[in-house]
């Protein structure tokens, strides 16, 4: 898999961090001098671009939200004049006002060469054909990897995303070696190929670069063995550039590597802000380095994550991230305990014939929360013995007793049946029942 | 090769450098371009000893050099071709060449003065011819050629050259930026000050641009040609101007 821009992939961190305190400077500068958002923020705090001397000097910067985006909808937070923007993405959300991402003829070819390293180090060559499933248009996924995967010089297929059959005689006819997609997609191509009883080997795909919601390592274990391919995960946030970000590499798929000359990370603690050790998981703040069009300070993802700054065995010393966990704003507290999707999962990949889709519900009956687990389970058990069935159900509510300290109902359900584009798996239904505030 | 972080420098009580970071690795040209007062020249006098930083540290190859006697930092391998030429009217075209020697070991110079007489009377062939001339009676770019061999003869492996087209015509302007490239292949790193931003971009492999003593914008020469914003910040115009376009 081959490092796609060796000089800065495996930079000594001496060298990179030099480069990633010029780039900062620069960033903190022009955004003081031409954005007004920030320049009222440091303002208001009585400082100076110039007081950044240091790399951990950036912790004296405040936070930018997602709803400091959202205000700033559609140019307000823009650095450059409109006809200098090339490129307008606009991320619509499943809620509320979406967010602007725009781009400069260099912010474009950054984002190209960017793609480029994360889907070389995923596996990608100039000898695949590739298939992109993800939706073109405003969305950043499908144009942020095309681009790269044209760099690499690979063979594009812009199929966007659509019915499963379709993807299906595609990989057939044109040989398809490499699909990008979310990974639930992926599954029901994998399923779809099932029933209709098409052989994995009729097909020649090797390779896959998921992404865009959280997925365990069950599911990439399945997806690996069902399509018979090498499935590497991949970051990508549209508020910061998009896909690009940062990816696994093939060989190890340790923890993503982030391409530090063009973003500084930081992890913090979700409540207090306080900047994390690496090792430690948090919440995933992203200070971009050369984005001229918006830049961002100290972006509050709400990804957890956690930093690995070891040098990879493949060679590459850029730092890595874990594979995101889950979202800060995805947790819940209930009856004194908190629970996320995550930690859910953990426990239904331990037990058999459950897929690893759940939905978590939380009401209040009268005084007390109420939570109840759905769960998707295999076809084989949905037709077996009720006992069986049963059994599982108790096993599953038992574990999350013994594991979590939850005391929640399981529902079993048909698979597919859960909403797997729901980016919040936890559905909290106490706020508009009750007078008492949710926890969140 | 070249490393400053945070450079904090101040004429008096005026803060001319608020904070500048930058490297040059070994055998980069990377140019630093800016208007008129952006803080290049004092920069580079920072760099090469003239003025010493409040703050912020300097390293070259590996060594501190921040505060150093500008002897010294001859002697670590970094040569000044000072704005304005300033070669030593009086002298001869000859005689100016071997003072740029001076900093050299005796031993040293022994052995190879003749030598790099030599090299650089092959880069700028009209210095040998007007070798026993007053170097005040040479042109404007003879002069920028002369001031150039003499840091030259300090053998530096690192040159900072200050503003070599300034009060040029085109021709010799020319000339001088064909040569900087040719310092490279001869194991050079070179620092290049520069108000004709295109100039230098044009032979640079990365830049930084400076506006009132900070970077605003640095990347490879080539992003920075097209950049609306380096036209802004070399001719200094306003914001305003440029948008209004």
């Amino acid at each position: 898999m081959p490092i796609w821009n060796p000089r800065i992939e495996t930079m000594p961190r001496v060298d990179l961090e030099q480069l990633q305190l010029e780039r900062l400077q620069v960033t903190a500068n022009r955004a003081w001098e031409g954005v007004p958002f920030y320049r009222r923020r440091f303002e208001a705090l009585g400082l100076m671009p110039e007081q950044i001397r240091s790399l951990d000097d950036l912790r004296q910067l405040p936070f930018t939200t997602k709803d400091d985006l959202r205000s700033g909808y559609p140019y307000d937070m823009f650095a450059v004049p409109l006809r200098e923007v090339v490129r307008i993405h606009a991320p619509w959300g499943t809620t509320t006002t979406p967010t602007v991402a725009g781009y400069t003829r260099n912010d474009l070819q950054h984002w190209r060469e960017l793609a480029a390293r994360v889907l070389s180090a995923g596996g990608l060559t100039k000898d695949d054909v590739i298939q992109i499933s993800f939706t073109y248009g405003l969305l950043t996924d499908a144009f942020g990897l095309h681009q790269g995967a044209e760099e690499i010089g690979a063979s594009v297929i812009p199929v966007t995303a659509g019915a499963v059959e379709q993807q299906i005689s595609i990989m057939q006819d044109f040989r398809t070696t490499a699909l990008v997609g979310t990974p639930s997609y992926a599954l029901q191509i994998a399923e779809a190929l099932a029933e209709k009883g098409v052989p994995r080997t009729s097909l020649h795909l090797r390779w896959g670069m998921l992404g865009g919601e959280p997925w365990s390592q069950a599911t990439r274990a399945r997806i690996e063995a069902q399509l018979g391919i090498s499935a590497t995960d991949n970051y990508r946030i549209s508020e910061i550039m998009g896909p690009g970000v940062s990816g696994e590499c093939e060989e190890h798929k340790d923890g993503l590597h982030i391409n530090e000359d063009h973003f500084l990370c930081e992890i913090v603690d979700p409540e207090s802000g306080e900047v994390l050790a690496p090792g430690q998981t948090g919440e995933l703040v992203i200070t971009t380095l050369t984005k001229e069009a918006l830049p961002v300070l100290r972006y509050r993802t709400r990804d957890l994550t956690s930093l690995n700054p070891e040098p990879c065995a493949c060679g590459r010393t850029l730092a890595r991230m874990a594979r995101v966990s889950g979202r800060t704003d995805d947790m819940v507290i209930v009856g004194g305990v908190k629970i996320s999707p995550a930690q859910i999962e953990a426990v239904l990949s331990g037990i058999e014939g459950l897929e690893p889709h759940c939905q978590v519900l939380v009401d209040r009956a009268g005084a007390v929360d109420r939570v109840e687990v759905q769960v998707e389970v295999s076809s084989g058990l949905l037709t077996g013995d009720m006992r069986h069935l049963l059994k599982t159900q108790n096993q599953l509510r038992e574990k999350l007793e013994k594991t979590l300290g939850l005391a929640a109902e399981v529902k079993l359900v048909e698979a597919r049946t859960l909403d797997r584009r729901r980016p919040r798996r936890i559905l909290d239904r106490r706020k508009s029942n009750s007078g008492h505030p949710a926890q969140q | 090769m070249l490393v400053l972080t945070s450079v904090v420098t101040y004429y008096g009580s005026v803060q001319a450098l608020k904070g500048i970071s930058l490297h040059v690795n070994e055998g980069e040209i990377v140019a630093l371009i800016g208007a008129n007062g952006a803080g290049k020249t004092t920069t580079l006098k920072t760099i090469s000893g003239l003025l010493a930083p409040r703050r912020g540290t300097i390293t070259f190859r590996g060594r501190p050099v921040g505060g150093w006697s500008p002897e010294a930092i001859v002697r670590a391998g970094i040569s000044q071709v000072p704005e304005g030429r300033q070669v030593f009217g009086p002298l001869t075209v000859k005689d100016n060449l071997l003072l740029g020697a001076y900093p050299l070991g005796w031993r040293d110079k022994r052995a190879r003065l003749k030598e790099n007489l030599e090299r650089v009377h092959d880069l700028f062939p009209v210095l040998r011819e007007r070798a026993q001339q007053p170097a005040a009676t040479l042109s404007g770019g003879e002069q920028q050629m002369l001031a150039i061999g003499r840091a030259l003869m300090a053998e530096p492996r690192f040159l900072l050259l200050d503003e070599p087209s300034l009060g040029l015509a085109p021709r010799p302007s020319r000339v001088i930026f064909n040569a900087i490239p040719v310092f490279r292949q001869r194991g050079l790193t070179v620092l290049l000050v520069e108000q004709n931003a295109r100039a230098a971009l044009q032979i640079a492999d990365r830049a930084y641009v400076l506006e009132t003593g900070r970077v605003v914008m640095e990347g490879l020469a080539q992003e920075l040609l097209s950049q609306k914003e380096v036209q802004r910040a070399y001719l200094g115009r306003g914001y305003q101007q440029v948008w209004e376009e």
